[in-house]
C-alpha cells in the first residue's frame, strides 16, 4: 500500500500541485487520469523522488520512503528513453545490474521479460534500430526488469498499435496480480475503464474523483434505467414517475423520480412479458471525467 | 497472463508480496563502477573513438621513428686527407675521408665541391698537428672546430640543462597531449551527458541510483579512457626511443612523463566533472559546444601559455601551481630541471584540493540540472537548485 499524502508543489509562482492525497494498493491496478499540464507527470516524478515535494509525504505502508524503497520501484517516464546505441538485451542487463540484481539473474530476467512481451528475437538488436511499437516494449521491459514491489508508468499505452496495448495490459495485470501495487497515468479512458480497479481523476493539481472505478460509477449515476422486453414498451410512459428518454421497440430509457417508481415499471413489464434486461445505467468514465473537471 | 482482475477488487494481496525476490541496492562505489564500465564500453565500441585514437598513437610511433631517422642519416662532411693527415682526421671521427694522392689532386677535389676541404700534410714548424687545411673561398669552421684543441669549460650559472629545440620539442609534446586529450574525451563526458538528458534515459537512471553514483561513473569511466591513452602514448614513446637507439634522451625526459602521467591523472577528473556539470545544463546537442566553452578557453590557455613562455621562468612557475596549468606547467619545469623536490608536491595537494571542491559544485550543477529540459538552465539556478 502506497499513501501519497497532501502533496504540494510549486514552479515559481505557479502553483502545480494542491493538497494531492490519494492511495495505491496492492495487487490493483490504478489508473491516473487528468488532461496534460494537470499534474500527472509531476506528481509521478515526487511520488520516484527524482522532484520534491514543498510538502507532504509519499508513504510505503505508513513508513515515509527512502532512496533505498525507491530503488525497488520500476519507472517508465513519459519520454521514453533508452540509450539508442546498446542492445536491447544489454540494456536490460545494465538496468538490472544497477538495481542490485547479479549478472545471472539480471540475464535470466531480461530474457524472460524479452520473450513474454515478445522481444525475444530482437535481444542483438540496437536500440534505435527497433520500430517505434518495439521500443515502447523495450521500455516497458526496462520499468519491469529487476522484479520491483511497485511500478509506475507514465503514459504507457501511448503510441502502442493495438496488439502491444493488449501484451502491455496482459502484462501489467499479470504484475498486479502477483500483489504489487501499480500505478499508470493514460489519456486514453476506455483502456484505465476496461483495466483499472481503482482510478484517480487529476484537474489542475487537484485530485477531483478517487477510488475503486465501480464505486466511482456509483456514485455518479443518474437514476436512470434501461429496460429490454419481449414485448412493445410503449405502456411505460403511463407509468406515474417515470420520464421516457428513448423508446424503440422493446427498449426503452428513462429517469425515474424515486426508487419505488423504477420497480414499479419492473413489476409491470414482468406482467406484460418476459423481461431480458432490466439495468441502471452507469455512465462511462469519460462522461465522469468530463462532469469533475468541470 | 490472463488474469481475473474483478475478483481482485477489495481483497489486497499484500502478503503476496513478500514472495517477490528482495535485491539489496548495489553500494555506491558498485554503482560508480557499472555506470564507469558502461562507458568505456560504448568508448570502445564508437568507430569514431577507435580511428581517433589509432590516429593519435601512429603519429606518436611516427614522430619517434622519424626523429631517429633523422638523427642517423645525418652524413658527416667529406673531407679530403692526404698522407699522414688521414689519421689525425679519422681520429676526430667528425668526417668522412676522402683519399687523395697529392696536395693537387685534393686541392682539385676542393674545387670541384666533392668535399667541403682537404687536410694535407704540412712541414712548415708553425704547424702545430703537422697539417695544413685547404678550402675554397673561406675557413672552413666546422673542420677547424675538430680539428682544434679546446680547453675545459666551467659554466657557474647554466641556464637550462637542456637545449632549446628539445625544450620546444617537450613542452609542446606536453601541451598537445594534455589539450588534445583533455578535449577529445571532455567533449565526450559532454556529448554522453546530453545524450542521456536528450533522450531521457536520465530520468530512469536518476530513480535507480543516486545522481552522484551517475556523475561519478561518467567521470571515472572517461578519465580511466583518457589516461589508459596516455599511458599507451607515453609507453609507445618510451618503447619507440629505447628500440632506435635514443635511450639517453628517454632518460632526460622519462621522469617529466611520470610526472605528467600523475597531474594528468587528477587534472583530468577535474576537466571531466567540469564538462559533464556544464553540460547538464542544456537540452540539446547542439548546444553543447556554447554551453562547455568556459571550460575549453580553461584547457586551451596552458597549452598557449606553456608553447609561448616555455623559456619564462616566472610563467611556468605560476602555471605550475594553478590547478588548471599544472598538469603541463609542473612536468615541464621537472624537466627543466628548475623545481625543487617539494615543489610537484605541494602543486599536486593544490590540484587534489581544487579537484574536490570543484567534483562538490560539478555534482549540484549537475543533479539540479538534470531533469529541467528546454532552456539552458542559468548558473544561479543550477546551483541554487
Amino acid at each position: 500500500m502506497l499513501e501519497i499524502r497532501s502533496i504540494n508543489k510549486r514552479y515559481g509562482t505557479r502553483k502545480v500541485l494542491t493538497d494531492v492525497s490519494f492511495g495505491v494498493d496492492g495487487g490493483r491496478l490504478t489508473g491516473f487520469v487528468g488532461a496534460n499540464g494537470a499534474g500527472k507527470t509531476t506528481t509521478m516524478r515526487i511520488i520516484l523522488g527524482v522532484l520534491s515535494a514543498d510538502s507532504g509525504t509519499v508513504l510505503q505502508d505508513g513508513v515515509p520512503l527512502s532512496s533505498d524503497d525507491r530503488r525497488r520501484f520500476g519507472y517508465m517516464p513519459e519520454e521514453r528513453g533508452l540509450y539508442p546505441k546498446m542492445r536491447v538485451g544489454e540494456h536490460l542487463v545494465y538496468l538490472a545490474r544497477l538495481h542490485g540484481l547479479s549478472p545471472a539473474s539480471a540475464r535470466r530476467n531480461t530474457a524472460e521479460l524479452l520473450d513474454r512481451l515478445g522481444l525475444g528475437e530482437r535481444t542483438g538488436d540496437l536500440v534505435q534500430s527497433l520500430s517505434l511499437g518495439n521500443q515502447q516494449r523495450a521500455q516497458i521491459a526496462a520499468a519491469l526488469v529487476h522484479d520491483p514491489e511497485f511500478l509506475v508508468l507514465d503514459e504507457p499505452f501511448s503510441g502502442l498499435d493495438p496488439l502491444a496495448v493488449e501484451v502491455v495490459m496482459s502484462v501489467l495485470s499479470g504484475f498486479a496480480a502477483q500483489g504489487a501495487p501499480v500505478l499508470f497515468s493514460s489519456h486514453q479512458l476506455d483502456i484505465v475503464e476496461r483495466l483499472c480497479d481503482d482510478v484517480v481523476i487529476i484537474a489542475d493539481g487537484e485530485i477531483r474523483a478517487n477510488g475503486p472505478r465501480e464505486q466511482l460509477r456509483e456514485q455518479h449515476s443518474s437514476p436512470r434505467f434501461e429496460l429490454r422486453t419481449a414485448a412493445t414498451a410503449e405502456w411505460v410512459r403511463a407509468v406515474p414517475g417515470i420520464s421516457v428518454l428513448d423508446l424503440s421497440d422493446g427498449v426503452a430509457v428513462f429517469e425515474a423520480e424515486t426508487d419505488a417508481a423504477s420497480q414499479a415499471v419492473l413489476r409491470q413489464a414482468l406482467d406484460l412479458g418476459p423481461v431480458t434486461s432490466f439495468s441502471q445505467q452507469r455512465p462511462s468514465l469519460a462522461t465522469i471525467f468530463k462532469e469533475v473537471v468541470q | 497472463m490472463s488474469t481475473p482482475r474483478n475478483d481482485l477488487a477489495g481483497t489486497p494481496h499484500t502478503d503476496r508480496a513478500q514472495v517477490r525476490p528482495r535485491y539489496p541496492a548495489p553500494s555506491f562505489a558498485r554503482s560508480v563502477w557499472l555506470v564507469a564500465t558502461r562507458e568505456i564500453v560504448a568508448r570502445l565500441r564508437s568507430k569514431a573513438f577507435l580511428v581517433s585514437t589509432g590516429i593519435l598513437l601512429l603519429i606518436s610511433i611516427g614522430s619517434v621513428v622519424a626523429g631517429s631517422i633523422a638523427s642517423q642519416n645525418q652524413t658527416l662532411p667529406k673531407v679530403a686527407v692526404v698522407g699522414a693527415a688521414a689519421q689525425i682526421v679519422e681520429q676526430t671521427e667528425s668526417f668522412t675521408t676522402v683519399k687523395a694522392d697529392d696536395v693537387a689532386t685534393a686541392e682539385d677535389l676542393v674545387r670541384d665541391g666533392t668535399v667541403s676541404a682537404a687536410v694535407v700534410p704540412s712541414t712548415r714548424a708553425d704547424a702545430l698537428l703537422g697539417v695544413r687545411v685547404i678550402a675554397l673561398s673561406s675557413p672552413p669552421v666546422g673542420v677547424l672546430a675538430a680539428l682544434s684543441v679546446t680547453p675545459a669549460v666551467s659554466v657557474l650559472e647554466p641556464t637550462s640543462r637542456q637545449s632549446d629545440g628539445l625544450v620546444y620539442l617537450v613542452s609542446l609534446g606536453f601541451g598537445l597531449v594534455f589539450f588534445m586529450s583533455a578535449i577529445t574525451f571532455g567533449s565526450t563526458i559532454a556529448q554522453s551527458v546530453v545524450e542521456e538528458k536528450q533522450t531521457r534515459v536520465v530520468e530512469i537512471l536518476m530513480t535507480t541510483i543516486p545522481v552522484r553514483a551517475l556523475l561519478g561513473g561518467k567521470v571515472v569511466g572517461n578519465s580511466i579512457m583518457a589516461f589508459g591513452q596516455i599511458v599507451a602514448i607515453s609507453s609507445l614513446v618510451a618503447i619507440g626511443m629505447a628500440t632506435t637507439g635514443q635511450i639517453s634522451l628517454l632518460g632526460t625526459v622519462g621522469p617529466s612523463i611520470l610526472w605528467f602521467a600523475v597531474f594528468f591523472a587528477f587534472g583530468f577528473i577535474m576537466l571531466a566533472a567540469l564538462f559533464a556539470a556544464t553540460a547538464s545544463m542544456v537540452s540539446r546537442q547542439e548546444d553543447v559546444g556554447s554551453a562547455t566553452s568556459p571550460v575549453l578557453f580553461l584547457v586551451m590557455i596552458p597549452y598557449f601559455l606553456v608553447i609561448f613562455f616555455n623559456d619564462n621562468p616566472t610563467v611556468l612557475a605560476i602555471m605550475s601551481y594553478i590547478p588548471f596549468s599544472a598538469p603541463v606547467g609542473m612536468p615541464m619545469r621537472i624537466f627543466l630541471g628548475t623545481a625543487a623536490w617539494w615543489e610537484p608536491l605541494l602543486s599536486l595537494a593544490i590540484l587534489l584540493a581544487s579537484t574536490a571542491v570543484v567534483i562538490l559544485l560539478g555534482s549540484r550543477i549537475y543533479s539540479n540540472s538534470l531533469l529541467r529540459m528546454g532552456a539552458r538552465v542559468t548558473l544561479r539556478q543550477a546551483l541554487r537548485g
